[in-house]
């Protein structure tokens, strides 16, 4: 859902439904990232309820195609995430068979 | 010559990304961790944060991919632990969430008791029934949703019967037994997903204790579904992130001081170095250890420390 003014494309807020700050600060980063952007960031309305504002004010192009963009750039980062990950894993596995140690934790840096 | 220096200007903006100077850097990509709080916490996100200096702060994908790096500290059946170099801490902490709240897995759901004279009351068992782990692959099941009938491709049936009496015990097992009072069409393990990896439980939780005469008969469906539902189906035991710790010292620590700063370090970050002309010198061995606990800095000494984590 996008509020916006008629005339004004470059300014928008959207308005996300069954989001939380998972996709919501990962998509501000990205959108911080694209040099188009003027102002982003996002808000939880209620915390009982379900649902993220996004804002993002652009240099001239349309907000949607901004946020589309950054959603794009966002997928595309993890799945680079995920091939290097996949790739370092079967890289480890093949130097050394895992052996069965059973601590909790994982850790990421 | 007053065109020449527009040019020249030009020139140096066209180059991706100007150095910026070592303080700005600093703050950039590293959050201090001083004696009383933390200092610069907030990332950098902003593309145009050093405009003015004609420093190039957006992100690029191409560059993304030349900097970002996974390096694998260990790894084994149970757990990993492994260094993401170069992302931002909301990425990371996105992927935390995920793993946490969002990846499907099988837990027991419905629990169908047909005889429970143990002390363990109907609904206590059904919840640490429904907390076990249970050993098979999510993907290869469907969702069951309100309207969904149970069949084999969104439900694992299992049966449990333990009598004190008897003294017989039948551990939770996949059943293909017609005896339980649910029976699919076709049972799992006659479908070629399950030939090679057949759905198992951990064999040594226990459930419940028995006393003489006491039984347990039931019947328990598992179904897929995801942690923010319910902590019984998040698939792992924990997941936590930090930013690498990089320990540097401001200023030389030799001799008495050396000692000390060794003493204090509970995590053994600190070692000592012996220099050719006798004396002792304090090096940094092990960052990685360190829990910043501060307790190196926390009296205030003469000497400056600043811990710093790194961002990238």
């Amino acid at each position: 859902m996008e509020h916006t003014s008629f005339g004004d494309q470059r300014n928008a807020t959207f308005s996300l439904a069954e989001e939380d700050h998972t996709l919501a600060n990962a998509l501000r980063f990205t959108l911080n990232q694209d040099p188009r952007v003027i102002i982003c960031g996002y808000s939880i309305p209620h915390p009982s309820e379900a649902r993220v504002n996004v804002r993002v004010q652009t240099t001239g192009d349309p907000a949607r195609e901004v946020l589309k963009d950054a959603c794009q750039d966002l997928m595309l980062m993890c799945q680079h995430i995920g091939g290097t990950f996949n790739k370092a894993v079967n890289d480890s596995r093949m130097k050394s068979p895992p052996d069965n140690d059973s601590s909790q934790g994982m850790d990421s840096d | 010559m007053s065109d020449s220096e527009p040019e020249a200007m030009a020139e140096a903006d066209g180059v991706p990304s100007t150095k910026l100077p070592p303080h700005l850097e600093l703050r950039r990509t590293r959050v201090l961790c001083k004696v009383d709080a933390p200092d610069n916490t907030d990332t950098i996100q902003y593309s145009g944060a050093y405009a003015s200096l004609g420093h190039e702060n957006s992100l690029r994908f191409a560059d993304f991919c030349k900097d970002f790096r996974v390096d694998i500290t260990r790894i084994s059946d149970d757990d990993m632990e492994f260094d993401v170099v170069s992302v931002d801490p909301s990425i990371a902490n996105a992927f935390r969430r995920i793993l946490l709240a969002e990846l499907p897995i099988m837990a027991i759901e419905n629990v169908l008791i047909a005889n429970n004279t143990s002390v363990v009351q109907d609904e206590v068992l059904a919840h640490r029934l429904g907390l076990i782990p249970i050993k098979v692959d999510p993907r290869l099941f469907d969702y069951l949703s309100e309207n969904d009938t149970p069949n084999e491709k969104n439900t694992i049936v299992f049966k449990l019967h333990g009598s004190e009496f008897l003294k017989t015990y039948e551990s939770l097992t996949s059943t293909s037994k017609p005896e339980t009072y649910t029976s699919f069409t076709c049972s799992q393990d006659s479908m070629p997903e399950f030939a090679g990896n057949p759905i198992r439980v951990y064999p040594d939780i226990i459930i419940s204790k028995l006393g003489f005469g006491q039984e347990i008969e039931l019947e328990a469906h598992a179904v897929k579904g995801v942690g923010k539902t319910h902590a019984k189906w998040s698939p792992v035991a924990t997941c936590w992130y930090r930013m690498l710790p990089e320990v540097e010292l401001m200023e030389e620590i030799e001799g008495e001081k050396a000692d000390v700063l060794k003493q204090k370090c509970a995590a053994k970050v600190f070692e000592i170095e012996d220099l050719a002309d006798g004396k002792k010198r304090a090096t940094v061995a092990r960052p990685r250890a360190c829990t910043l606990c501060r307790e190196c800095i926390r009296d205030g000494e003469d000497w400056e420390k600043a811990y710093i984590l790194t961002l990238s």
